[in-house]
């Protein structure tokens, strides 16, 4: 059964769970129950087998490459190559595929008689086993069909809910900057085929030297480009904050956990792997471009009081702080530092894993805290932790591992991040270590605001009193979607105590690279799950903070409540605010609460505050009825790049339209100078 | 013997922390011409608060009861992972300094959501500005021991203590630099002058008090002692890992004493600094404070350079 399983059979046969899943949510489309239960038993069964399947291959270190059928077509040979790497995505997506089937089958029940369920699953499995091919196919022409079924079916999922004008203008806006991506990344293929007369991934690696260094400069920017947009880096993010929000929770959740990990994914195949060695100055770039996207992705966050925009745009944070991770690893590479290269992908990939583990638990429990409120703007919740104890529970442990505490699994992807940017400090010269420095600082500041909004957050949905009505009436979620939560919650504690095998786990990953081959790994995993740097420069232990803090809290706690004063009596009364009638205008909100750090940023984030105030009398300015203070921020992206874009798209094409005049004689003139001009070209 | 030092390590700044802030207060009311509470009144408060009653507001959520074992747990795990008299720690395993930094984040994070559970307008709006403060206090605190980190070649705070100090005068300017990078960090994370007033309560403009207005009784205690706690935290490791003059390295009772000795000399020194400052200068409006905690993170950024370039 093992054997079958790890075999390319046994992929083939979990591809097709995903296939029999989604047609059998097709046939099921009528009926809103059995399609669910279909859909969710094949996505689980599916994610189940995805996970057995990439932990074999990662504990035997076995690689395999084979076709799935030959095509009389050169170009496109439908080939799979499953190495480390692609099982570590495998494992990453069928992990947060799991969790995220478990919570859809109870999630979706909220869509029964609006939407057909079935076009749902249907949808679902075709975004979660192209998700799977993406990560494992060896052809530039296949790559695209998979990466393009992914986008399509996401595209669909996103504009599921399609009652809501704002979800189809999302879905538009991502149609859009998903296709400039792809035309980025056909590009790149379409230059690579040039040089080197393959569309094969292990072709273009043999011969990519025969590439000038011109043009790979040139490819280098489609590819950031193109699978940055999938991932999210600034400024081609515009998408991702509109997209995922409007998205059905469960499905936010994949796409925010691993969808845009794809871009990730390929960043590291092609930069670290296919291309490798690549020129110091692409490290750099991607440096940079992490440095950028962690500080604003955060403090654009900061600006949300949408919760589910709020996740999103910590999702380019947190792509931010694994591409500095994996910046470091191409600069330290292209450096011959191959040590340290392999701590700074160990760092970037870690931080992937978890990312993926605390994020899709976020978007599962703002999922769950949406179905019940009917809102996403978090002014309209608080005091929802009476309401939902276990939800908040579960989002207070993401919150607190996405914000790097300790002993969450966040702490310590950042810890590894931030040592090999220490290295970088320590060890390179000064105008490089200049770019270390900064990159270190970014990430310093980027904690602290991530920090500072998730206190926002989670004080916002879930303390303090009830901002409307509504809260009263609100339920615990259903059994399924509490132990999907529950289930990502404790693997995010997991992933944290046992940092130690997990960074060896991902150490070995990364040794299976092509360049990484016997190369020492410079972070050490002794006992007690210590990581340990090689020179000694830092080392520190998941379970001796755990434990330490355990035990001093619990000693804390037995001294307080039975060594003194064990007769003491709480009593309860309201809040004292001066003696004032307290209501829950009295209480801070969202806004409020982000408003000076918005303020200290003004001159980045550009807010604009309006204020509205309607009077009693006309004549009379002296009492107003009602007071309104809307406090924005512009969309500087929008209004900076993309709409001057725009206006010059279409002034060009004003212009080129007056060549197709409608006359017929013209248009026989353009063919005879094309074919004359093609004639000279040729001969 | 070990084991001893180990329990008195975690001991010391507990037992500590009220002394100083008696002695802060005693120092700024003789500045003030008035006589002043003896210094050891913040002991006697703290046990008249553990036996009082507790009144909880009817909004508080379990957040509310716990926070306040957590603030104060974090305190003590801090306290006792950093060099405070003695170079030998039981524990290497957790005295990294970016342990040190996050576990100190984790503190503030339960504070902040404690500031406003209870719903009040003085909670939140002071878990705001803490906030704002201690994120962008971060940058700040990580460089300035990034900066000592490099000249040692570890992240071990207690590695850090035990190298000689300023390595033989060859990094005096980034170590001043440095050191004054921490020191604004200190009065920003510690709720001093020119960031907070600790003596103030219920004005619009404090920070600190006005998270943990709505506490009483035990808990209120615990934050109090908790913030005391952290106090002393801030001082030995700006003591301790800039000036490490004075720490034991064995594990003898005169080698202790003498320690000791020399940490509650450099607490002093430390409680004269901060009342000093608090007594002649005025708060800052709360919107030039990021300019001074981005300058503490530019001056660290000054002196990693200049480690490098020696």
């Amino acid at each position: 059964m093992i054997a079958f399983i790890s075999s390319q059979a046994g992929f083939l046969v979990l591809l097709s769970v995903f296939a029999v899943g989604a047609i059998g949510s097709l046939v099921f489309r009528n009926h809103d129950t059995w399609a669910n239960v279909w859909s969710s038993f094949f996505a689980l069964f599916g994610s189940l087998v995805g996970i057995i399947f990439s932990l074999l291959m990662l504990i035997q270190g076995r690689e395999m490459s084979f076709s799935l059928f030959q095509t009389s077509f050169v170009f496109l040979q439908f080939s799979l190559r499953i190495d480390m790497l692609s099982a570590f995505f495998i494992f990453a997506i069928s992990l947060v595929g799991f969790f995220c089937s478990l919570y859809g089958f109870g999630y979706v029940k909220h869509y029964y008689g609006k939407y057909s369920i079935g076009v749902l699953g249907f949808l679902y499995h075709i975004l979660l086993g192209s998700l799977l091919l993406v990560v494992t196919t060896s052809n530039a022409l296949f790559f695209l069909i998979a990466w393009e079924t992914m986008s399509i079916a996401s595209y669909f999922l996103v504009v599921y809910d399609r009652r809501d004008a704002s979800n189809v203008k999302a879905g538009f806006l991502y149609l859009i900057m998903t296709y400039v991506g792809t035309a980025f990344i056909i590009a790149f293929f379409l230059m690579a085929y040039k040089y080197t007369g393959s569309f094969q991934f292990d072709v273009i690696k043999l011969h990519h030297a025969l590439i000038p260094q011109m043009i790979q400069n040139a490819m280098f920017a489609c590819a950031l480009i193109g699978f940055g947009t999938k991932a999210g880096i600034i400024p081609f993010h515009i998408w991702l904050p509109a997209a995922h929000p409007a998205a059905p929770s469960h499905v936010s959740a994949m796409m925010s956990g691993v969808m845009i990990k794809t871009g990730i994914y390929m960043m590291i195949r092609l930069f670290l792997d296919v291309l490798a060695p690549v020129p110091l100055w692409w490290g750099e770039v991607v440096l940079v471009i992490g440095m950028v996207s962690s500080i604003l992705g955060v403090l654009y966050a900061l600006t949300e009081h949408d919760i589910k925009r709020l996740l999103a745009y910590h999702s380019i944070e947190n792509i931010g702080i694994i591409l500095l991770g994996i910046g470091s690893s191409i600069t330290f590479y292209a450096l011959d530092m191959k040590s340290l290269a392999l701590l700074g992908l160990i760092a970037g990939l870690f931080h992937t894993i978890n990312h993926a583990l605390f994020k899709s638990l976020l978007f599962l429990g703002a999922g769950s805290v949406i179905d019940q409120m009917h809102t996403k703007n978090m002014e309209e919740y608080g005091g929802l932790i009476r309401y939902m104890p276990q939800t908040a529970l579960f989002f207070l442990i993401g919150s607190m591992a996405i914000s790097a505490l300790p002993p969450f699994n966040g702490f310590f992807s950042e810890w590894l991040t931030f040592q090999s940017l220490f290295q970088g400090i320590a060890t390179l010269s000064f105008s490089l270590q200049f770019i270390f420095v900064l990159a270190a600082g970014s990430l310093a500041f980027t904690g602290g605001l991530a920090l500072t909004c998730f206190v926002k957050a989670f004080a916002g949905i879930f303390l303090a009193r009830p901002r409307s009505k509504e809260v009263m009436h609100v339920k615990e979620s259903v059994l399924s979607m509490r132990l999907a939560m529950g289930g990502l919650a404790f693997l995010s504690i997991l992933f944290g105590l046992f940092a130690g095998f997990v960074t060896e786990t991902i150490a070995f990953v990364g040794q299976r690279l092509d360049i990484f081959h016997n190369v020492k790994v410079f972070v050490s995993v002794s006992s007690m799950q210590t990581l340990q740097l090689t020179d000694g420069f830092a080392l520190v232990s998941a379970p001796a903070i755990f434990s330490f803090l355990a035990i001093i809290l619990f000693g804390v706690f037995l001294l307080v409540r039975f060594g003194i004063n064990s007769t003491q009596k709480i009593s309860f009364g309201d809040t004292w605010d001066c003696g004032t009638h307290l209501d829950t205008r009295m209480e801070i909100t969202t806004t409020g609460f982000a408003r000076s750090i918005i303020l200290v940023f003004k001159n980045v984030l550009k807010p604009s505050i309006q204020q509205t105030v309607k009077y009693h009398d006309a004549k009379s300015r002296y009492i107003p009825k009602s007071r309104t203070v809307t406090m924005s921020v512009g969309n500087i992206y929008l209004t900076h790049f993309y709409q001057p874009l725009q206006k010059m798209i279409d002034e060009a094409s004003l212009r080129s339209k007056t060549i197709q005049g409608g006359n017929i004689n013209m248009y026989i003139s353009y063919i005879f100078l094309a074919l004359i001009l093609s004639l000279f070209v040729v001969l | 013997m070990t084991f001893f030092l180990f329990l008195l390590q975690g001991l010391f700044v507990p037992v500590v922390s009220p002394l100083c802030v008696g002695v802060i207060k005693k120092i700024k009311a003789r500045l003030q011409n008035r006589q002043g509470a003896s210094i050891v009144q913040p002991y006697r408060d703290l046990w008249k608060l553990f036996h009082k009653d507790e009144r909880v507001s009817r909004d508080a959520s379990w957040i509310f009861f716990v926070a306040p074992f957590i603030v104060f747990t974090v305190t003590i795990f801090v306290g006792w992972n950093i060099p405070l008299f003695s170079l030998v720690s039981g524990l290497s395993l957790t005295s990294d300094a970016l342990v040190i930094v996050y576990a100190l984040a984790l503190g503030t994070f339960f504070l902040a959501l404690s500031g406003m559970d209870i719903g009040g307008a003085f909670g939140g709006f002071g878990s705001s500005r803490e906030m704002t403060l201690s994120a962008l206090a971060e940058g700040g605190f990580i460089f300035s021991l990034l900066t000592l980190a490099l000249m040692a070649g570890t992240t071990d705070l207690f590695d850090i203590a035990s190298h000689p100090l300023f390595h033989n005068g060859q990094y005096f300017i980034p170590v001043v630099l440095a050191f004054s990078g921490f020191f604004i960090v200190l009065l920003a994370e510690t709720a001093r002058f020119p960031f907070d007033n600790p003596a103030t309560h219920l004005e619009l403009t404090m920070i600190h008090e006005a998270m943990i207005l709505e506490y009483s009784g035990k808990r209120l205690a615990l934050m109090e002692w908790a913030s005391a706690n952290k106090l002393v935290v801030f001082f030995a490791l700006g003591a301790n890992i800039f000036f490490p003059i004075g720490l034991s390295s064995s594990v003898s009772m005169s080698a202790l004493l003498i320690g000791i000795g020399a940490l509650l000399l450099k607490l002093f020194v430390f409680c004269i600094v901060i009342a000093l400052i608090e007594s002649s200068m005025a708060k800052f409006r709360f919107f030039r404070l990021p300019d001074l905690l981005v300058a503490s993170f530019i001056l660290n950024a000054v002196a990693i350079g200049l480690v490098h370039s020696l």
